[in-house]
């Protein structure tokens, strides 16, 4: 159950993103803050910060002195005294701090080299033609539910070599994580408590001791940091963030640009005419479409362009308003496919640059490259029924398309 | 004309890997280094501009 929140009324002093008008839109609200408020303040989940210009953004990005990265997704529940403390975290590498945080993702680094991630491109356009298959007799169908959200998924279970018929279960896990975050310190307390997710991972952990295989899982068994195995909990909390990032994220991003693409003929016309210019795209609907707001707990009490900042406080570090700031891009609300300097920020920016970048922009490329391929033409079968996630992962849940 | 990619600031994004093969590789660890020391051949100095003005950590620099 999700606990029913207050309207928000001032966005530079009272500022929530699981409010619906932030949900459906929130560019214009970052455009005005930037204007009045850049480094907004808000009262609720026991105080929230929000820097939305991109110098800001970068600026503590780039600071782990004064920010954790202890926990990343904001809600009532503060890591508690029970919890893993920093520099380790739940959630090893995202969730620790340096130095730890080196050690643990040199660990994981080589297994998502663009090299290591190439050689998923043919089973990922394999799937992606497959899923385009399922659709071909209809002229409508929901590009989020039956295309987008299927790739990342079963591209990250085989990479983990968890079983493919698990989707279900995966996506539920999802929701828990990243779009249940309105519930109560009590709620989401009891959700972790209820320890299905550890048990989940625990049964594939002791499968995989049981019965190594070539896949990720394995090789977090098989890991070893100063010449020890990872403990449970770390091997554990990595397993849960490589399917949670992988997932609603890169579904997210190929959701926003289909999304895109179904409004903008000009642009999805000469994406099917120019094959090549598929790489500088995806980057700029990643730049205007970046799926990713990530958080910061501050670790000590000091001043922040003026603002000053209290340990404990959570600040929403928003890559997506950095790459919509005027100030750094121009014509920053404008979708240029052809842009040809774009500095942008969708995949953070310091030490914590996602992992999973190469992936996540092959899988964006493929599923773009072999839909244009066969559907060049096609619109929002209604616009007003397109849905748009809650919390720090934005993207569209459903897209009713129709194919012209 | 060089390129050169500043280790200390690159965090991995591979934009350059991406535009500009020719003139960039990355390691394991998704480390981005510049290939014949730096130096761009003729016909691939748009290539290099590009590469500068994509990547997020300004980690690459180029001289004439």
């Amino acid at each position: 159950m999700t606990t029913e929140r207050a309207r928000v009324a001032d966005w530079a002093t009272d500022f929530d993103h699981t409010d619906p008008e932030w949900i459906a839109d929130p560019y214009p609200i970052w455009d005005e803050l930037r204007a009045t408020c850049p480094v907004a303040h808000s009262d609720r989940y026991g105080g929230t910060w929000l820097p939305v210009r991109h110098e800001d953004v970068a600026a503590v990005a780039y600071d782990t002195e004064h920010f954790t990265s202890r926990s990343v997704v904001v809600s009532e529940l503060r890591p508690g005294p029970d919890d893993l403390p920093a520099p380790i975290g739940l959630a090893p590498p995202i969730t620790s701090d340096p130095p730890f945080h080196a050690m643990a993702r040199r660990l994981l680094l080589p297994a998502f080299s663009p090299k290591r991630i190439a050689a998923l491109e043919p089973f990922t356009r394999q799937l992606c033609g497959e899923l385009l298959d399922a659709v071909a007799t209809r002229k409508e169908f929901d590009a989020a539910v039956e295309y987008a959200q299927h790739i990342p998924l079963r591209v990250i279970v085989r990479m983990l070599g968890f079983p493919q018929e698990d989707a279900d279960v995966f996506r539920r896990f999802i929701r828990m994580v990243l779009e249940d975050v309105g519930q109560s310190a009590e709620e989401r307390q009891a959700q972790v408590d209820d320890g299905e997710l550890d048990d989940y991972m625990n049964a594939r952990i002791a499968e995989h001791l049981d019965n190594p295989q070539d896949d990720l899982t394995t090789f977090l068994l098989d890991a070893e940091l100063d010449g020890n195995k990872l403990a449970p909990d770390h091997v554990r909390g990595t397993m849960v963030l490589l399917m949670i990032a992988g997932i609603d994220t890169t579904w997210s991003a190929i959701g926003a640009s289909l999304w895109h693409l179904a409004q903008n003929p000009v642009d999805r016309r000469r994406l099917a005419a120019e094959p090549d210019l598929m790489a500088t795209a995806i980057e700029e609907l990643l730049r205007a479409y970046a799926p990713v707001t990530m958080a910061r707990l501050v670790a000590n009490d000091f001043e922040f362009k003026g603002r000053r900042m209290r340990e404990g406080d959570w600040l929403l570090l928003s890559f997506p308003a950095a790459n919509r700031d005027p100030g750094f891009f121009p014509d920053a609300d404008k979708v240029q496919i052809d842009r040809a300097e774009n500095r942008h920020a969708a995949f953070g920016l310091g030490i914590h640059r996602c992992i999973g970048s190469n992936l996540a922009r092959m899988e964006l490329r493929v599923a773009l490259e072999e839909w244009v391929k066969r559907y060049p033409d096609f619109e929002l079968a209604n616009p007003t029924e397109v849905t748009w996630s809650a919390g720090q992962v934005r993207g569209p849940r459903s897209i009713p398309v129709r194919i012209l | 004309m060089r390129v050169h990619v500043d280790r200390e600031k690159c965090q991995g994004h591979n934009r350059c890997y991406a535009l500009a093969p020719e003139l960039f590789d990355v390691d394991d660890l998704g480390n981005a280094f510049e290939l014949n020391d730096g130096l761009v051949s003729e016909g691939l100095e748009d290539k290099a501009r590009r590469a500068v003005a994509n990547c997020p950590e300004y980690a690459i620099s180029i001289s004439e």
